[in-house]
């Protein structure tokens, strides 16, 4: 392993550890923290790649990551399909293991799932032998192995109740509908309370109005337990609606995060109303832009690639980018804009 | 919601109709191909004495079975002698034989699938020998199986156990080798135990496929256990059909025949119930 590490880096022009040292003492804390301390999620120098099948170059899914979150806060990850972010949530679900970097989380280096981190999957992952609410207190249970069986149980309820299950908990998730088994799988995660929940496109799978449903339900029980959110998306309505961040990756491989872009609209927000706030669509145009265009754009070894000392110069941080206080970026996104604009 | 109910009854009853309708029928024909042949002539005292007057050697017709099976069943633990016993003692017999060897086998089938399952390695390593092993008939052990364990009862265990651990080692390994990865995850991020998450996650998983290899086993058990007692002798269904057949009492001989059919499926039926309360939908 520490053979292959060194020969990427060889192949690099910068060394990727070097940038995460340089992130450290460098001119990177106005990109990311507010006030300059280390943020709650800090993910540091992040890289995976694999052998590929002719073994003379390694196929590289994406780069020296780096990225914070804060406490309490949602953020929003898209990027097109195979750009790694999946990658990313399972490595900072401890169930991957990156190929150098890492993930601290409050104080501590993530190593090997853990349950202060909940996973929320695409396909659910319900254990099909047991009902609803035994789903929800296996959770609870690994959570708190010394409560009882009622307080386990009340626990379980309140949750399932909280996404609009309190009838159908004795139900197997083969009698309930795509709907109502995530629903169940987002109660199992957000009961067992841990400090970061991950959401691997957790509605991906779900029909449009199932989807809205849920997604009212997320920001419900998200604003009362104010955790920590961390979600793949394809969607950038559902982004937007739910993000206090987005952030953006090009496309793969050699992916980077490329913009971290701020959902400044005041919550509650509620999605009949969200597109009437006046700058939705600026938001949601960049976004939009981002994905169709310039994702492919700065791709790797595209013309918008930042070079080497550019990158170096972040720290490897994406751009810090507020669509409301910008207004001609979605006309001329080159490199040097975008810099100004930091 | 009529329309949709009428029609599985109707459909079960038609089946019904129809097995009792190929019963009648297949009864019928054996009775009738079965008919003593008409004496030409006055027989000889000599002939009578011989007891010439069924001269032919017929299997006997449904109705004489029927008679037998019924004295038979209306007294099934009759136990006369070592060669004289009932057809429900000798049905326990074979039934003791096979669920002791079954359990045993059961015993070290399903933990050891469960490791072979779960480690690449031991399924590797292990491979050869369950290839090479599990073609043999099981009662090719049964020499072996006599002269070192130097006891015919316990030999014939044996033969069960051997006959019933590979589909269940095999099931098993199969079931657990092939839990969904989701439900894996699912256990490492509630940072399961190892035993927690093989008790918890994979052994429910696993369980619909390891209740299908038990099945399978039960239904290899009692077909050997018929060849292994008529080889051991002494007691049991295997012994009781052959030791009939050496009587020439054909009746008892078809008679038991049904009885292993009907304990068969019954066993069958058991785990078929079993493997209902483990079988979830996806």
């Amino acid at each position: 392993m520490a053979e292959m590490t060194a020969k990427v880096a060889s192949k690099e022009s910068v060394d990727p550890s070097k940038i995460g040292a340089d992130a450290g003492a460098g001119n990177t804390t106005e990109t990311i923290g507010k006030g300059g301390s280390k943020p709650f999620v800090s993910i540091e120098g992040l890289c995976k790649h694999y052998p590929s099948p002719d073994k003379e170059e390694e196929l590289v899914v994406f780069d020296h990551v780096n990225l914070g979150i804060e406490k309490g806060e949602f953020v929003c990850i898209i990027g097109h399909s195979g750009c790694g972010k999946s990658t990313i949530l399972n490595i900072m679900a401890g169930l991957d293991e990156p190929s150098s970097g890492g993930i601290v989380m409050d104080g501590k280096e993530v190593s090997g799932p853990s349950l202060d981190r909940g996973v929320v999957f695409q396909n659910y992952s319900l254990l099909p032998w047991l009902s609803a609410l035994q789903n929800v207190n296996f959770g609870v249970r690994s959570r708190w192995p010394g409560w009882s069986k009622v307080e386990v149980e009340a626990h379980s309820k309140r949750y399932l109740e909280m996404v609009g299950l309190g009838d159908t908990m004795q139900r197997k998730p083969s009698q309930l509908s795509g709907g109502m088994r995530q629903r169940v799988s987002i109660a199992r995660a957000f009961a067992t309370q841990p400090k970061l929940l991950l959401l691997d496109e957790p509605f991906g799978a779900l029909d449009a109005l199932t989807r809205g449903v849920i997604q009212d339900e997320l920001i419900k029980i998200w604003s009362e337990d104010q955790q920590t959110v961390f979600m793949i998306t394809h969607d950038v309505d559902e982004a937007i609606l739910l993000a206090d961040r987005v952030l953006l990756m090009t496309n793969g491989p050699d992916a980077r995060v490329a913009e971290s872009v701020r959902i400044n609209i005041p919550r509650p927000r509620e999605r009949a109303r969200i597109i009437e706030y006046p700058g939705f669509y600026k938001i949601r145009n960049h976004l939009v832009n981002f994905l169709v265009t310039r994702s492919a754009q700065m791709a790797g070894g595209g013309s918008e690639e930042p070079t080497a000392s550019e990158r170096l110069a972040r720290g490897g941080y994406p751009v810090d980018v507020d669509p409301l206080a910008l207004a001609p970026v979605q006309k001329h996104a080159d490199g040097s804009l975008l810099k100004s604009v930091r | 919601m009529a329309g949709s109910n009428t029609m599985p009854v109707s459909l079960n009853l038609r089946a019904v109709i129809l097995s009792v309708l190929i019963l009648l029928v297949g009864l019928g024909i054996w009775e009738f191909l079965n008919q003593p042949p008409e004496a030409s002539e006055a027989l000889t005292e000599y002939e009578l004495l011989m007891g010439g007057a069924d001269q032919e050697s017929r299997v006997p017709p449904p109705s004489q079975v029927i008679a037998h099976a019924w004295s038979e069943l209306s007294n099934p633990f009759y136990d006369a002698g070592p060669n004289d016993k009932g057809i429900g003692i000798q049905l326990a017999y074979s039934l003791y034989r096979v669920l002791t060897g079954y359990f045993a086998a059961a015993l070290i089938a399903i933990p050891l699938g469960f490791v072979i399952g779960m480690s690449p390695l031991m399924y590797k390593a292990l491979n050869p020998f369950i290839q090479v092993l599990r073609p043999i008939s099981p009662l090719a052990w049964m020499p072996l199986a006599l002269f070192v364990i130097k006891d015919s009862e316990r030999s014939a265990i044996f033969v069960i156990f051997i006959c019933s651990i590979w589909p269940m080692l095999i099931n098993t390994a199969f079931g657990v080798a092939n839990v969904r990865a989701d439900w894996v995850k699912v256990a490492k991020t509630h940072e399961l135990s190892q035993i927690r998450t093989a008790l918890t996650v994979i052994l429910p998983a696993a369980a619909p496929t390891i209740l299908t290899g038990m099945r399978i086993s039960i239904g290899i058990a009692w077909l050997v256990i018929v060849a292994a007692e008529m080889l051991v002798g002494g007691t049991g269904i295997g012994y009781y059909v052959w030791n009939e057949w050496n009587n020439l009492d054909l009746n008892s001989v078809i008679f038991s025949i049904l009885m292993i059919g009907v304990v068969g499926m019954l066993l069958d039926m058991a785990l078929s119930a079993v493997s209902r309360l483990v079988q979830y939908e996806e």
